[in-house]
């Protein structure tokens, strides 16, 4: 049915693996001349990963691609855009304190035999791609001077300078407002009729509908189907692209009976000091009970991580709203106020804010709960032994000994040392923030059974993730995050995949 | 073989030392004496209590450039108070001050420099090389401010005995730093604060989510850092008897020679008082060397800068993923 000139860029049995974890699973992509391909998918279905293979920054993979039929190759991002492939990164990749033209020549700067930099040609050149994309810029300006919407069309400029033949665009709705959309959408339909193929990501589902061209679903590293025809396509169809999957590794979570109320939260509002967007969380309210697990679901941006954070005391100057712990009023100003008062937060990066790598197991688990390992006002190696030595049993830490350094574990391990540090302090509530991200599925299915039977134990649990399948099987109730505030609230029985999601994209 | 090779490299300041002292015995006899032996301990013990404040720092990830100017302006702090003590003629009034009295002012002052840069650090978030800089010029400044530019001389002959008496046939200024090392080892393996400061210094932001107060340990080791370097102060004021304007001037430079050639990272976290012991002591043994086989000052200088760039060679050689 497709027609082979048509096809400008293909993808053949793409498999990328980092580590134990595969991200992309012989997945297969046609991108066609001329049109704006939509990529659509939920968080980790490895829409990120994809694109950074086709533009070169992940050099290693299985599999083939095709650039007008003939099969290519790129070592690196520099490769790919000498091939015509141009990404325009979800964080922009532009120097603030260079101007305009600088950033565009940037490596490519036109210069004469003595090295002496030509800047009024590159002046020029820079004026008249401006031009092409419908722009008033002065060439001379700083980056830094710049909105993101403006830094998004440096870098399609950029991209164009190099003859792009097909432009990569990462969520670049995600920064900017509504007017500078409405002015990407105009560039980009110019760049369609300049026969320029878009490679377009976004979770705006309603947005997509002005622009796309057809869609590509992928779900779990695997191209699931496409939509060609966008005429007849509704908001329902995307997200069935989206989610519809095939069951696997299963997990049934037992049965807890909740106990009385140990956390509620009433108001709790973020406010974002210095961006148009005045407040990031939004008068949030609910209330946890004990052996309770509450999902909290959201796309990205949505303020999920935020709400954690702010609740642990990590905001204090910017927050409002009241916190309530065992039916007692409570102040949480600083972490160690949270811990003080039975809160405990396994953040999302377990490397950047989880763990001190290089330091051993040992000194990892005591680290929140210091004072109870030391005696007679010194550390006490023989505590801070056992201590640790508990929890690699409990929590079954795969390592031959509590003296070896964190880094040294497999992810999974790393988390769960992440969670004996945070059951050392013994807290009555524990905020788990994307516990298996990174992880295989077997650890994952791990994680999920000590999150069952620490709920067993009466702990309040508030689990944070991005993946559909994995908050539908692990929790009591879920709520969902949309635009800084709670969009809609699910319990055991009247939770879907698609309720969810609908929610999240309102 | 990988314990042969990882005994050899948790050894290897002390394998250099080792071979140091041999080389400099075969090439000078005058070197392995217990005068010299002493000589080179008395030389090196300033250094060892300002470098064991800049361990603590750096093993935080920070750095202290002010440890010179601060160990001078205490050393001139402790000599003005004990000459001319303190007189306020707008009231009238004249305070005198005892040696003990003196050399507490001296902690104090140093240990309130230390302050300011922790505070400016942690509260302004300066950069603790910027922070520290100023410092340098701060300090040094207070000090000519404080002595007019001429050095305070003809000090109390009971105070001349910390730089220059023996005790137990051991000079004071060694059992002062031995002190100070003994107690610097126990707080960095054996208390919580210890512990914490390797935890801001291997990951700032695991430190704090695991409810660290990092802004009130880095202020306690900036001061401690001025505090060890009015120790330091106090020794060389003794020991010349006299508060020279200008003393310390680049004890900067290789206090923070000795932490790196003794191991510990300048990306924090990882390092130990031991270390940079031992760092210490191959400067000191080098110097002394490089004079006895009157080798030429400006060489001594060329040599000593590449044994530091061969010191940090080999650390990344051994800690080949560390940023």
């Amino acid at each position: 049915m497709e027609n082979q000139r048509n096809i400008l860029l293909e993808a053949k049995n793409i498999t990328k693996r980092f580590g134990g974890v595969t991200a992309l699973d012989s997945v297969n992509l046609n991108v066609h001349t001329g049109k704006v391909n939509v990529i659509v998918g939920e968080n980790g279905a490895g829409k990120s990963t994809l694109m950074k293979i086709l533009s070169g920054v992940y050099p290693d993979y299985e599999g083939q691609l095709f650039l007008n039929g003939e099969e290519v190759s790129f070592g690196n991002p520099k490769d790919a855009m000498k091939k015509g492939i141009a990404i325009m990164h979800q964080e922009l990749n532009l120097i603030p304190y260079l101007s305009i033209t600088e950033n565009i020549f940037l490596g490519r700067e036109i210069h004469n035999t003595f090295g002496i930099l030509d800047s009024k040609e590159m002046l020029k050149q820079t004026k008249s791609l401006l031009e092409r994309l419908d722009c008033h810029l002065n060439p001379k300006t700083l980056i830094s001077d710049l909105r993101v919407g403006e830094q998004q069309l440096v870098e399609i400029a950029k991209a164009l300078l190099e003859e792009a033949k097909v432009v990569i665009m990462d969520e670049p709705t995600s920064a900017i407002s509504d007017s500078e959309v409405e002015s990407l959408f105009r560039i980009i339909d110019s760049l369609k009729k300049q026969n320029v193929s878009i490679l377009y990501i976004s979770h705006k589902l309603d947005e997509l509908f002005l622009i796309a061209d057809r869609f590509i679903g992928l779900r779990d590293g695997k191209t699931v189907g496409t939509i060609e025809n966008v005429e007849g396509a509704t908001k329902d169809d995307l997200i069935r692209l989206m989610v519809g999957r095939d069951i696997k590794n299963k997990y049934e979570k037992d049965v807890v009976k909740l106990g009385d109320d140990v956390l509620s939260v009433e108001n709790i509002s973020l406010r974002n000091v210095g961006s148009k967007l005045k407040y990031i969380i939004k008068d949030i309210n609910f209330t946890l009970k004990k052996g309770e697990v509450l999902g909290i679901f959201g796309l990205m941006g949505a303020g999920r991580t935020e709400l954690l954070e702010t609740i642990f005391g990590l905001h204090s100057k910017v927050m409002s709203g009241r916190i309530v712990i065992d039916n007692k009023e409570v102040k949480i100003k600083s972490v160690a106020d949270a811990i003080k008062n039975g809160l405990g937060l396994v953040p999302e990066d377990r490397k950047e804010d989880g763990l001190v790598l290089q330091m051993e197991i040992s000194k990892n688990t005591s680290m929140a709960s210091i004072s109870g390992v030391v005696k007679n006002g010194f550390l006490n190696h023989k505590l801070e032994t056992e201590l640790s030595k508990k929890y690699i049993e409990a929590l079954k830490i795969k390592t031959p000994s509590e003296k070896q350094l964190a880094k040294n574990l497999s992810g999974g391990n790393q988390q769960k040392v992440v969670l004996a540090k945070w059951l050392a302090t013994k807290p009555k509530v524990l905020f788990l923030d994307e516990p298996t991200r990174g992880i295989d599925v077997k650890a994952k299915n791990e994680i999920y059974h000590l999150i069952n039977n620490l709920a067993k134990e009466g702990l309040g649990i508030v689990v944070v993730s991005s993946e559909l399948p994995e908050i539908m099987a692990i929790s009591d109730r879920i709520l969902v995050l949309s635009n800084s505030k709670i969009s809609g609230e699910f319990n055991q029985e009247n939770a879907s995949e698609e309720n969810i999601m609908q929610a999240a994209t309102l | 073989m990988t314990d042969v090779k990882s005994t050899l490299v948790k050894f290897q300041s002390i394998i250099a030392l080792l071979v140091l002292c041999i080389v400099l015995t075969i090439l000078s006899d005058k070197f392995f004496t217990l005068e010299n032996g002493w000589n080179i301990a008395r030389q090196i013990s300033i250094n060892v209590c300002i470098s064991v404040g800049m361990t603590l720092v750096i093993l935080t990830k920070g750095i202290d450039l002010s440890v010179g100017s601060m160990l001078a302006f205490s050393g001139a702090i402790v000599a003005g108070l004990l000459k001319f003590g303190l007189e306020f003629p707008s009231i009238n009034t004249f305070v005198g001050f005892t040696v003990f009295g003196a050399i507490l002012a001296g902690l104090v002052v140093g240990g309130g420099l230390g302050v300011f840069n922790g505070w400016m650090i942690t509260k302004f978030k300066v950069p603790p090389f910027v922070a520290t800089l100023a410092m340098l010029t701060i300090a040094r400044g207070a000090t000519m401010l404080w002595t007019g530019g001429f050095p305070i001389t003809g000090l109390d002959d009971s105070f001349a005995f910390i730089g220059t008496g023996w005790f137990l046939g051991i000079p004071m200024p060694v059992w002062i730093t031995a002190i100070v090392v003994v107690l610097a080892i126990i707080l960095t393996k054996k208390t919580k604060f210890g512990r914490h400061i390797y935890a801001i210094g291997g990951n700032e932001s695991a430190a704090r989510l695991s409810g660290i107060n990092i802004n009130k340990v880095k202020i306690w080791v900036y001061a401690i850092a001025g505090i060890l370097s009015a120790v330091g102060g106090i020794i060389l004021t003794s020991r010349l008897d006299s508060a020279q304007p200008n003393a310390g001037m680049s004890y900067e430079l290789d206090s923070i020679a000795a932490v790196v050639i003794g191991g510990t990272s300048l990306s924090g976290g990882r390092g130990s008082i031991m270390g940079t012991v031992q760092g210490a002591l191959i400067i000191g043994v080098l110097n002394s060397g490089l004079v006895l086989l009157n080798v030429s000052p400006f060489w001594q200088q060329i040599i000593k800068g590449f044994v530091i760039l061969i010191a940090v060679i080999m650390d990344r050689l051994n800690h080949p993923n560390e940023n």
